[in-house]
């Protein structure tokens, strides 16, 4: 069967340094994947690459979705093709209603799948299902998309759209940094709507916390650009007691 | 240089050839002002970018063209004058300068006085009170050409304590002709103590062709007084528009007005409020758009000259292509204006690089216990929030048309008349580079 996503020797530069160096990692529908790792070892390198930021220069490998190339895509055609990414950071965008701004991106993407767009009833009525997912109030609908949002409400609306736009692989970019046990709960329920047949995730995260309540397929740890060691979810937790020294260590001897 | 001198005189001695006939059969203090203001433009003549206040705006293509008055203005079907109008609102229509009864929704009734200006000027029934008061010549050529020339206009008076439900529209239609022409079209707003309306000049074309509009609006608000004014420009391309705005506000008033400018080659806002009752307060909120080799320039000067008044100024600007952009904004805090409240906001959004911003805040404070804040804002696209909305699958070029528009909107969702909102929203989409139904 073909990979949902399927990265070989990517490398890639930031303002000219070399960040990510041969990273392969192969994602089949159906997996939750964890990628831990410290800070600065590529984490959101990764997840900036694969989303098809602009600043980001790929030199080296390719990465496949579905057996297409998708680093040959646009950034919009990657996500119409079912790529998601829950940003770290989600920008602030004044005056762009949020609720327009998410019916746009779910009508381009049904477009693009031969399916009919929803007009603004049927939208309404599908976000107000999914809202009861991430207990996003309805006044969050009519406000700016991210604007004025606390950092515990920007990252459920990141899953709220996750939760719309229903991606084939989603990639959550440290969307549990900084959230109480309740947002956490939140997100995970998000990534749960997805774990089926059909889906996969790729959770980015620093802390092994979330990993509690949402049990991953595998877990990668990544050093210096590359994947030092994958296991299960018994990895993560060894990761939580011996901190990141002996995988750095071990990779090095290798 | 003595070609030019020569040439100077030559258009300077037709515009007072103009003057002489719009005086004829005019009588006392309406006569004198208007021969007073002849001499005063005479005087300062066109002015050039060596003066400080046009510094950024040329206005020698507008001197060296030749204008002629209007002629008698040809009649409009209803289907020519329907796409002008706006939905809830009472209509009083200008064709090139000149009223048209026909055309007009409503007449004057008891709560509200309406006077085409050409009428009084017939029966030498003008009174000069408030008009030719707020709007001073000296410095202000335009204004002295508009109080030398006008022919017509509308005067408004709203009775104390009558609260309009309906808002007023002020309809400029320029019909375009064989020669090019002025129209100085004159305004005048008097809301009486209590009373409480809207009014929007619209200033629209139905030809491509060159033309030349010159107003003049003057608004008097009574104490506790409220006005939501707005004037739309929407001139033909080919167009000069120069425009001045002075408002009075006696104590408690409240004046909204909204500058939204799209159309024009030139265009020229001069827009003046002094606050001179304890408590007045009021709001300036201005939207233009430039593309082509547009220019649109802003000056607007708010006067706290009394203790307790709030002003808060609010200019957004989409410059692309070659088009240019000017703001300048002035506040001035009188010695005695203790406790002024003051923030001032301008934002250009350059689209193209050969777009260009000119904003110049001017704060001068006399008083010491002030609350002053400006804060103004030259900058392109944000790069994150394009990324960003393309990450969830909108194509560049609607992202781009989204984050555009969501930039004006801030502008539009100020504008509290539905139609004038509803067509300003789709004016403004019209200029963006991709069909987004918003």
């Amino acid at each position: 069967m073909t990979a949902l996503l399927d990265i070989r020797n990517l490398k890639a530069r930031v303002d000219g340094r070399e960040i990510l160096r041969g990273l392969n990692l192969t994602v089949q529908a159906g997996e939750v994947h964890a990628i831990m790792g410290q800070n600065g070892s590529g984490k959101s390198t990764l997840a900036n690459v694969l989303a098809g930021r602009p600043s980001y220069e790929v030199t080296e490998g390719e990465v496949l979705f579905e057996g297409r190339d998708l680093l040959a895509m646009p950034p919009e055609e990657r996500a119409r093709e079912g790529l998601f990414l829950a940003f770290q950071y989600p920008v602030e965008i004044p005056g762009v209603n949020n609720i327009y701004f998410l019916k746009a991106a779910l009508n381009a993407i049904r477009k693009h799948r031969g399916l009919e767009e929803l007009d603004a009833m049927d939208f309404l009525a599908l976000a107000r299902e999914k809202m009861k997912f991430v207990d996003l109030d309805e006044s969050f609908m009519n406000r700016a998309v991210n604007e004025g949002f606390s950092g515990g409400e920007k990252k459920r609306n990141e899953i709220f759209q996750l939760a719309v736009l229903e991606p084939k692989v989603a990639i959550l970019d440290e969307t549990d940094s900084g959230l109480d046990i309740d947002a956490l709960r939140i997100v995970a329920n998000g990534v749960n709507l997805l774990r089926n047949e059909h889906h996969a995730v790729v959770v980015i995260t620093h802390y092994q916390r979330l990993l509690d309540y949402l049990i991953p397929d595998q877990v990668h740890v990544l050093h210096d650009g590359r994947i030092a060691k994958s296991g299960t979810r018994e990895l993560a937790l060894e990761l939580e007691k011996r901190g990141y020294g002996w995988v750095e260590e071990e990779s090095a001897a290798l | 240089m003595t070609e030019t001198l020569d040439r100077t005189e030559n258009i300077l001695s037709r515009y007072a050839a103009m003057g002489e006939s719009s005086v004829r059969g005019l009588q006392g203090p309406i006569r004198d002002l208007k021969e007073q203001a002849l001499q005063q433009f005479l005087k300062e003549g066109f002015p050039t970018t060596r003066q400080e206040d046009w510094r950024f705006t040329n206005t020698a293509a507008l001197a060296r063209a030749e204008f002629l008055a209007p002629e008698p203005s040809r009649r409009l079907s209803e289907s020519e004058l329907s796409p002008f109008l706006l939905d809830r609102t009472d209509h009083f229509v200008f064709i090139n300068g000149s009223f048209s009864r026909e055309l007009s929704s409503t007449t004057s009734s008891i709560e509200l006085l309406f006077f085409p200006l050409q009428e009084l000027l017939r029966q030498n029934a003008l009174a000069v009170g408030d008009l030719g008061k707020h709007a001073s010549l000296e410095g202000h050529p335009f204004t002295a050409l508009n109080t030398a020339l006008f022919t017509d206009g509308a005067f408004i008076r709203v009775s104390e304590g009558v609260v309009l439900e309906r808002p007023i529209h002020l309809l400029f239609v320029s019909t375009g002709g064989d020669k090019p022409y002025v129209s100085h079209p004159r305004v005048l707003i008097v809301a009486e103590p209590g009373s409480q309306m809207s009014v929007i000049e619209s200033y629209v074309s139905l030809s491509e062709g060159p033309y030349w509009t010159n107003g003049v609006t003057e608004i008097s608000l009574g104490s506790n007084a409220r006005l939501d004014h707005y004037r739309l420009q929407q001139d033909s391309e080919q167009a000069f528009h120069t425009g001045r705005l002075q408002a009075l506000l006696d104590r408690d008033s409240h004046l909204t007005t909204t500058s939204l400018s799209l159309g024009s080659g030139l265009a020229r806002q001069d827009i003046g409020t002094k606050l001179s009752g304890v408590g007045s307060a009021c709001v300036l909120n201005g939207l233009y758009l430039v593309h082509g080799k547009q220019h649109v320039d802003h000056h607007t000067i708010i006067d706290h000259a009394t203790p307790h008044s709030d002003s808060e100024e609010f200019y957004k600007g989409i410059l692309d292509e070659q088009g240019r952009g000017v703001f300048d904004g002035k506040i001035i805090v009188r010695k005695d204006a203790q406790k002024t409240n003051s923030g001032q906001v301008s934002r250009s959004l350059l689209l193209s690089a050969s777009a260009i911003a000119d904003t110049k805040p001017q704060l001068e404070i006399y008083a010491d216990d002030v609350k002053c804040t400006h804060g103004s804002t030259i900058g392109q696209l944000d790069e994150a929030a394009l990324f960003y909305l393309r990450t969830r699958g909108i194509g560049e070029k609607e992202a781009r048309t989204l984050l555009i528009h969501g930039f004006a909107s801030e502008v539009l969702e100020r504008i509290k008349v539905p139609s004038l909102r509803l067509r300003m929203e789709r004016a403004v989409l019209q200029r963006l580079p991709a069909d987004v139904n918003v």
